[in-house]
């Protein structure tokens, strides 16, 4: 969608531009910015990263006759003396998608050229990921604090503190990476860098609201691993 | 690539679609955490979960990551690998109820 056009050359939608895109003797993905083309690669690696997690998980828990924890229980909180199963989850899913969403509309506002309403739209997002990395840290010093270890916790299978700890950690990992890139990029957009094509760090790349976009890929793909961690860790 | 051979040109879409799936992702969330909240159990549970679960990451992808609108060339090059993450599944569910059934035989029976 955001593609530039290259003098000379027309791209054609459907598997006619696909065959032109593959087989033209060439670049690949021509027009595409080469940062959102290698961003893509990347994710498409951390796929693989992060299904290895949750496969190894599978067969962990799938492979023990011990009884594996249940989550809804481990993972709940009292409130006002009230026992609410997956509250702290629940919370940090809607946090996360509705920094999904902030970011969504800034990548629209950033192609729209509305320099003050990306950078809030930014800023936003950049919070929102701050609010869950936060309740995360909560989340394990509870855990941590009843006991959960990588190789023990008295809620049932060993396993289960292992692939907690490696897949929410490297989740959160992520997160917080995300987090400090959307404040240096809501600072380089309230400073006008993308209006003023200004050169960026360690790259002769001329600023562009293309990079917002390729901040939002990373950003989207962080959420989209989430969804997999609370369906298959949180609610199976 | 030549920088200076582009054009600006660059279109958008209206606010209308992003706000839509936005909302449509919450209320998928709210659906999967209901599962939990009503403590629905075998196989309703494990259906459920996949089915929102594929909902919210096709929403995502579709059109937060503009998927959708992307060129064939990108979402072929990006969805086919996916397959290989499903051979792998399979394999390992396989092999995880080898393991199981094993260790359930020799702690039963024993090693002799």
């Amino acid at each position: 969608m955001s593609d530039p056009k290259i003098e000379g050359y027309e791209f054609k939608p459907g598997f006619r531009g696909m065959a032109d895109d593959t087989g033209s003797d060439q670049t690949m993905f021509k027009g595409v910015h080469w940062g959102k083309a290698m961003m893509w690669i990347f994710l498409l690696s951390d796929t693989f990263v992060f299904s290895c997690f949750l496969i190894s998980y599978m067969k962990g828990r799938g492979s023990t006759p011990v009884e594996w924890p249940n989550a809804s229980e481990v993972f709940g909180l009292h409130v006002f003396g009230v026992e609410v199963p997956l509250l702290l989850i629940a919370i940090m899913t809607f946090v996360l998608i509705t920094s999904s969403g902030t970011m969504a509309l800034a990548v629209k506002y950033g192609y729209e050229k509305n320099r003050k309403m990306c950078g809030w739209l930014i800023l936003a997002t950049a919070v929102g990921g701050l609010i869950f990395v936060g309740m995360q840290a909560f989340e394990w010093s509870k855990l941590i604090s009843e006991g959960v270890r990588p190789w023990e916790n008295p809620f049932g299978a060993p396993q289960f503190g292992g692939f907690f700890f490696m897949i929410t950690g490297f989740h959160g990992t992520h997160v917080s990476i995300g987090v400090i890139f959307l404040f240096i990029y809501a600072y380089k957009t309230f400073a006008g860098h993308y209006d003023e094509r200004k050169r960026g760090w360690f790259t002769t790349m001329k600023g562009d609201y293309v990079e917002i976009e390729i901040l939002g890929l990373y950003w989207h793909f962080v959420d989209l691993v989430w969804v997999f961690i609370f369906a298959f860790f949180y609610l199976w | 690539m030549d920088e200076t051979n582009k054009k600006e040109q660059t279109t958008t879409h209206k606010i209308g679609i992003y706000l839509w799936i936005w909302g449509l992702l919450f209320v998928l969330s709210f659906f999967s955490y209901m599962v939990d909240w009503y403590q629905f159990q075998g196989m309703l549970r494990w259906s459920l979960i996949l089915i929102f679960m594929f909902l919210k990451a096709g929403l995502i992808m579709a059109f937060f990551m503009h998927l959708f609108w992307e060129r064939y060339a990108l979402v072929n090059v990006l969805l086919w690998p996916m397959t290989a993450i499903g051979c792998f599944i399979f394999l390992m569910a396989a092999e995880f109820k080898y393991t199981l059934f094993t260790r359930i035989f020799y702690f039963f029976i024993g090693g002799g």
